[in-house]
C-alpha cells in the first residue's frame, strides 16, 4: 500500500477502505497546512520524504496499531508543493466502538511525527525559505 | 598481496533535506575499515567538507529502518542520516 502521495488526500476512499458494518466507531485526524509558523506567515510549504523508508516505517506503525487495539486503520501523507489549507496527512481509525478509534488515531498520528523520515521546507511571505526543525523551537523563543 | 589484508566494509550513504545541503550530495558509497558501526559511518561524513554542520549523534537509519548509533554496518548497506523529522 502507498501511504505516501503527491496527490490531493481526498477522505472518502480513505473512510471506504477501514469502514464496514461492524465499525461503528471511526476517528478521523487530518493535518492541513497552517497559514504561519512561529509567528511568521507561511505562503506554502513542501514536503519531501526518504520515501522506501517513510512507506516502510507508515506499514509498520499501521500494523503496530490494528494489533495492539481492535482497529482498522488508513493513513496517508502528502508529498510535493502544499498550498495553505492543503490536507498533509490523514489518519483513520474504524472500531467497533469510540474508545479504540479514538485512541489508535491518536497513536498513530503521534508516531508518524515522531518515526517517519519525512521533511518540511516552509516558504514564508518575507521570501524567506526554511527546512522546519521540530527539535529547535526553543532556540526561537 | 599482504597476508592479512585489512577487510573492508562499502555502503551507500543517503543524505536528506538540510543535511543534503549541508555535504552538497544526496548520495555516496563509502568504505569502512571492517567491522564499522553506524557511528563510524558519521564520523567519517562530518570529516568531509561541510561534515562540521551535521550533528554528532544525528537520527539514523539502516536498511529502511531506524538505527542507534552502536549498530554495526555490513557490505551493501544502505545507510541514511536523517533530519529533524517534520511529517505530519
Amino acid at each position: 500500500m502507498a501511504f505516501l502521495t503527491g496527490d490531493p488526500i481526498e477522505l472518502p476512499p480513505l473512510l471506504a477502505s477501514v469502514c464496514s458494518p461492524a465499525r461503528g466507531g471511526v476517528s478521523v485526524f487530518l493535518g492541513q497546512v497552517r497559514d504561519h509558523h512561529e509567528g511568521r506567515a507561511v505562503v506554502r510549504l513542501e514536503y519531501s520524504a526518504y520515501g522506501p523508508m517513510a512507506e516502510a516505517e507508515c506499514a509498520r506503525i499501521v500494523t503496530e496499531a490494528e494489533r495492539r487495539w481492535t482497529v482498522r486503520v488508513a493513513l496517508r501523507h502528502r508529498v510535493g508543493s502544499l498550498a495553505i489549507g492543503d490536507v498533509a496527512v490523514a489518519v483513520v481509525a474504524a472500531s467497533a466502538h469510540r474508545a479504540d478509534a479514538f485512541t489508535a488515531c491518536r497513536f498513530v498520528i503521534e508516531e508518524v511525527k515522531l518515526r517517519v523520515p519525512i521533511w518540511k521546507r516552509e516558504h514564508y511571505a518575507d521570501g524567506t525559505v526554511t527546512w522546519v526543525d521540530p527539535t529547535a523551537t526553543l532556540q526561537h523563543v | 598481496m599482504p597476508a592479512a589484508a585489512v577487510s573492508a566494509v562499502t555502503v551507500r550513504v543517503l543524505l536528506f533535506a538540510s543535511y543534503a545541503e549541508h555535504l552538497g550530495a544526496e548520495a555516496m558509497d563509502l568504505t569502512l575499515p571492517s567491522p564499522a558501526t553506524v557511528a563510524d559511518v558519521v564520523d567519517h561524513l562530518r570529516g568531509l567538507p561541510g561534515g562540521r554542520l551535521l550533528p554528532v549523534k544525528p537520527l539514523c537509519a539502516r536498511n529502511l529502518a531506524h538505527a542507534g548509533q552502536d549498530d554495526s554496518v555490513t557490505d551493501g548497506d544502505e545507510i541514511a542520516l536523517l533530519p529533524p523529522l517534520a511529517g505530519g
